[in-house]
């Protein structure tokens, strides 16, 4: 196959890349968009099993098939609540193919036609070790992920003295290895490159506590992008180049709508020590104010005689597996002519739109879920909150209190609407660890409890 | 493919920047509530580092370079059919829900 033909093939397969993504503007059009996905992927491997010097079919197709069942494997069997995990594995070893790819451009640079062992191209050597560097990040940044999310380690955020220094100097430190991997070619200091940056990628998401892990896997995602990029370069190949910038785009712009969903900038999550669980020494004593409690009938009685319900959903809602007991609520609702809407938070599950897929897989329609801008006008015109799992999302004291670690964060309105219902484990704070003074308003009532048992107890008495 | 070094980087970086911009626009298009199986997608696509692996793995023989590119090519296989069966999983739950057939499941 002429060059040519291969840079048309592989450009084909750049601009199905970009139709995936724009195929995701709507759920209608984005099965297609997966479609043209995967044909891109198809294209671009058999043109690459086409070149010349891409001999070994048999052990390629293998490692192929192997790589394939694994992945065929996890993706059927994996959870949707445990999404976010699975994304991070999959990030980390996005970075890992990197590092070996580099790895076997350096040890072989003439199949990659980059110079010889021992005398490859300076500019080749910067981008192959860059490539390496962030994707060797990517991979040990990703596996921590991975284990604060699963709950392997702990979600706390680990901070210690000097902790930014450290990674500073670490920093300087790579890219003096850089420099020198560059002068010399030595595969030694390839790679003292590879494990410096993987523990850099370490200590760099340890500060970084369990709440703000969405923001940290969209980072991910973005790095595991830029690697690609790298390689790109290294390799000379636009395809690379392109899709790493996609998806190095794509990451950075879901950690900024991510980082805005929480009020912080992005550095300030990225430095980290925020989240986990915090004293809640700092909030003001609310030990004898009132707390008006329900039980489930209450709650039932309540949205019966009500003409619209918005649903509020948070993390918690996810962990206690509430969402089909909650559908089932919605539905019987909806039955009774009520208005059943479900708002969803910027920063509701562990990663960005991780709740708007859990609701779809307990069956809501995704007409009735909006986004926070689209319903938060709604809700002084809405009868019922139902607050089922989230808890900072909906505190007003990020409007109010400029002292609160919360202030300026955009939330959901629910004070505004006639009644709210809290569906809650205990009056333990949020992850924030700032009191919700919505408890203590007349118009609350706190139905206590477990998420899932509480949906299932409303479904009841609604039938009964 | 030869690399004329500095002319090829240069086109090399024209492309980059404007993929960038291309992913910019389409990513802000991408509906909010989709953010997951974008974050499925990119992941699959970003496997595409595959190309990169099979041109190591490629020779005859066995050496270093080879086995590297061949662990390679499992990395990425992982992703590109995890990432896609899971974003066609996520997708599929976003199907229009024809009324009421789907009461009890």
């Amino acid at each position: 196959m002429s060059s040519n033909m291969v840079a048309i093939l592989y450009l084909i397969s750049a601009l199905l890349f970009i139709f995936a993504l724009r195929g995701l503007s709507h759920p209608e059009s984005s099965r297609m968009g997966n479609i043209f996905g995967i044909i891109g992927m198809i294209i671009a491997v058999f043109t690459t099993l086409m070149f010349k010097s891409v001999l070994s079919y048999y052990e390629i197709g293998a490692a192929i098939l192997i790589g394939g069942a694994i992945g065929s494997f996890i993706a059927l069997r994996i959870e949707m609540t445990a999404l976010p995990q699975l994304v991070a594995a999959f990030h980390s070893l996005v970075g890992l193919a990197a590092v070996f790819v580099a790895a076997a451009a350096f040890y072989d640079p003439v199949a990659f036609s980059i110079g010889k062992v021992g005398s490859i191209k300076t500019a080749s050597l910067v981008e192959m070790s860059i490539g390496t560097f962030i994707g060797a990040i990517t991979f040990s940044g990703s596996v921590l992920a991975f284990g604060k999310l699963q709950g392997t380690i702990s979600g706390k955020p680990i901070v210690f003295k000097f902790q930014h220094l450290i990674n500073a100097i670490i920093f300087l430190l790579i890219i003096f290895l850089i420099v020198l991997f560059v002068i010399n070619q030595s595969p030694t200091i390839f790679w003292t490159i590879v494990i410096v940056s993987i523990l850099l990628g370490f200590l760099v998401v340890i500060p970084i506590g369990g709440a703000d892990m969405p923001v940290v896997v969209s980072m991910l995602n973005s790095y595991s992008g830029w690697a690609a990029c790298g390689i790109g370069f290294t390799l000379s190949n636009n395809l690379l180049i392109i899709t790493g910038a996609l998806v190095g785009a794509s990451g950075a712009i879901l950690s900024y709508i991510m980082s805005k969903g929480m009020n912080r900038s992005i550095i300030n999550v990225v430095l980290g020590g925020f989240g986990g669980e915090q004293d809640s020494s700092a909030s003001k004593d609310n030990s004898d104010k009132i707390v008006k409690q329900g039980n489930a009938e209450d709650a039932a009685y309540i949205m019966k005689n009500a003409d619209s319900v918005i649903i509020v959903p948070g993390y918690g809602m996810a962990v206690a597996q509430a969402q089909h007991a909650l559908r089932e609520m919605g539905d019987i609702l909806k039955k009774e002519g009520i208005e059943v809407r479900y708002a969803i938070h910027p920063v509701a599950g562990r990663m960005p739109g991780h709740m708007n897929v859990l609701l779809a897989e307990a069956n809501v329609p995704y007409e009735e879920v909006l986004e926070l801008d689209e319903i938060n006008h709604d809700f002084p015109m809405t009868e019922v909150s139902f607050v089922i799992g989230a808890n900072d999302v909906t505190n007003p004291a990020a409007k109010t209190d400029e002292s609160s670690p919360i202030f300026g964060m955009p939330i959901l309105d629910v004070e505004k609407s006639q009644s709210v219902l809290f569906v809650k484990r205990s009056m333990a704070t949020g992850y924030s660890g700032v009191d919700n003074e919505l408890f203590y308003r007349d118009n609350t009532t706190m139905l206590f409890g477990d998420a899932k048992k509480m949906c299932e107890d409303i479904v009841k008495s609604l039938s009964a | 493919m030869e690399a004329h070094s500095s002319e090829v980087f240069v086109i090399g970086l024209t492309v980059f920047f404007l993929a960038c911009i291309i992913g910019y626009y389409v990513v802000w298009s991408v509906t909010p509530a989709l953010h997951s199986p974008l974050m499925g997608v990119t992941n699959a696509i970003s496997s595409v580092i595959i190309v990169g692996a099979i041109l190591a793995a490629g020779p005859q023989g066995f050496d270093t370079s080879k086995i590297f590119g061949l662990i390679g090519v499992v990395l990425a296989s992982v992703n590109i059919f995890g990432g896609f069966l899971v974003t066609y999983r996520m997708l599929s739950m976003f199907k229009k829900k024809t009324k009421k057939t789907k009461e009890k499941d």
